[in-house]
């Protein structure tokens, strides 16, 4: 696995087009709620500085988090730049642009003003254009609208049936919304941005393996899917075949094993694991952050793109032949999931829950979960394996809170579902795995099956990334 | 200690916490009845 980039998209004008935030605006008292919202929500310089975005882009260790008083709103990292080793961060005007790109159907209007600002900034873009009476007449025929920074509307995106659930104008917006982020990750890892010029685009991308949460698709095909290649189109990729995974917030983690599979087996020697972020989950916890006197913390879309290729002698090898998955008769209550997950493929491939370094799990930020009432759960999580450690006879039962602070980490990933699952660490792990002292990460995803009311299941998927042992004589020859 | 024999609960499971099927079978085991069991995932 050579390397993971990350696209974060700071978007407070689309807070209200997310699920709860659009729900409670459509209730009783909705514009008290939107004016609540619209006040509460950041600059992009505020986002930018945001200690938890640093660890995304890759400037700050997540640990570091550690030293930092929370809410992490209230210390701003001075000097922060909307890029780094980890990916790169873009404004709304970034994103318009983007959206304006990814927009192959024509459904996305601006008004004039706007488009000219956006042609400013991104060049001459094709941008179709309409009035400011038009954009309102839109609206009322079922658009979406778009605002920037929640006040100003700025143009609208259309819908594309008028009969067609699947393709009407809020859901087009989401997809639209992950296409763009899930592109900009993928072009940003072509283009080698940051420090590893390995990353550049010297060799094709043979195949595209989308995991995002989103359904494309109309009518007769709800999400069908392959939003993978769409992206691969945006980004300029012409090489590649692509396919879609579906496994709600575990995709991530099951399209890296199929992806691991298919360079190990040969049929492909560059695989990249790309997803685009969730519009839906923009806001989901802001009626907590509002009466915590937070600003809406939600109001970024990530998107990610992870790099596999055939063993290089230095990138950290990805041991599919440790991977786990929660399979159909397993438990699914959390001691049940971690056993499955973490315990026990690692003792079957030898190892102690002790021989590795860092455990990345359910990574959400906590400042964004704890004043909504769901908790810390990445330090659950981390509790939990610790309790496995303890009942395994590694550690004292005393150990435990030491277990997980020395193997876990802060949480720092936005709500983002899959992006938060796992794998908003990746690329921590490969420069802990390549020029730090780690020897082993394990990846822990878990993914809500149960939510679409299909199973009462719960999903799981684990594998372990190890330093290369090529690399590591090369170091010590050094 | 609730005595749950011949009470109608509802079980509002937690993906990180106690799953649905779970709080219905403790439940069950008691002599409560379950007449309505979801999990929710709260992130």
């Amino acid at each position: 696995m050579r390397t993971a980039r990350f696209a974060v998209a700071h978007v407070p004008g689309l807070v209200l087009s997310g699920s709860k935030p659009r729900r409670d605006i459509q209730a009783a008292g909705g514009a008290e709620v939107r004016a609540a919202l619209c006040g509460a929500l950041r600059s992009f310089e505020g986002a930018v500085g945001y200690p938890p975005h640093q660890v995304v882009l890759g400037t700050l260790a997540p640990e570091a988090l550690r030293e930092i008083p929370r809410p992490w709103h209230l210390q701003p990292v001075a000097g922060a730049r909307p890029e780094g080793p980890g990916g790169v961060m873009i404004d709304e005007l970034g994103f318009h642009a983007w959206l304006a790109r990814a927009d192959t159907a024509r459904l996305v209007q601006f008004d004039e003003t706007f488009a000219e600002e956006v042609r400013a900034r991104a060049g001459n873009l094709q941008i179709s254009t309409m009035g400011a009476a038009d954009l309102r007449r839109a609206i009322e025929r079922r658009a979406e609208p778009l605002y920037l920074g929640g006040h100003r509307l700025i143009g609208v995106v259309n819908p594309a049936h008028d009969e067609d659930e699947s393709l009407a104008a809020p859901v087009l917006l989401e997809n639209l919304a992950a296409k763009v982020t899930g592109a900009l990750a993928l072009r940003c890892l072509l283009d080698g941005a940051g420090e590893d010029p390995r990353a550049a685009a010297d060799e094709p991308v043979d195949y595209l393996i989308g995991c995002g949460e989103e359904a494309v698709g109309d009518r007769y095909q709800r999400g069908g899917g392959n939003l993978a290649k769409a992206m691969g189109e945006l980004a300029g990729v012409r090489s590649a075949g692509a396919a879609d995974i579906k496994a709600f917030c575990a995709g991530p983690l099951h399209g890296l094993l199929m992806a691991g599979a298919l360079v190990a087996s040969g049929v492909w020697r560059r695989v990249v694991v790309v997803a685009g972020g969730s519009l839906a989950k923009l806001g989901m916890k802001s009626r907590g952050h509002l009466v915590a006197g937070y600003p809406v913390l939600e109001d970024v879309i990530v998107g990610m793109a992870i790099d596999v290729v055939a063993d290089d002698g230095r990138s950290p090898l990805l041991r599919i032949d440790t991977a786990a998955v929660h399979r159909i008769a397993d438990g699914t209550a959390p001691h049940q999931m971690a056993q499955v997950l973490t315990a026990a493929p690692l003792r079957a491939a030898g190892l102690k829950l002790g021989d590795v370094d860092r455990y990345a799990v359910e990574l959400h930020n906590p400042d964004i979960t704890e004043p909504a009432g769901s908790g810390d759960v990445p330090a659950r999580n981390y509790q939990m394996i610790a309790a496995l450690a303890a009942q395994a006879g590694e550690i004292a039962r005393s150990e435990v809170p030491a277990f997980a602070e020395a193997h876990g980490m802060p949480g720092f990933s936005p709500t983002q579902g899959h992006i938060a699952s796992a794998v908003a660490y990746l690329h921590h792990a490969v420069a802990g795995l390549t020029q730090g002292s780690f020897s082993r990460v394990q990846l822990v995803a878990k993914g809500s099956l149960f939510l679409g009311r299909m199973t009462e299941l719960a999903d799981g998927v684990s594998i372990l990334l190890e330093r290369n042992p090529a690399g590591e004589s090369e170091r010590r020859a050094r | 200690m609730i005595d749950l024999r011949d009470r109608l609960v509802l079980a509002l499971g937690e993906r990180d916490g106690i799953p649905a099927p779970a709080l219905a079978a403790c439940i069950e085991s008691v002599g409560g009845r379950v007449v309505y069991a979801a999990t929710e995932c709260f992130v």
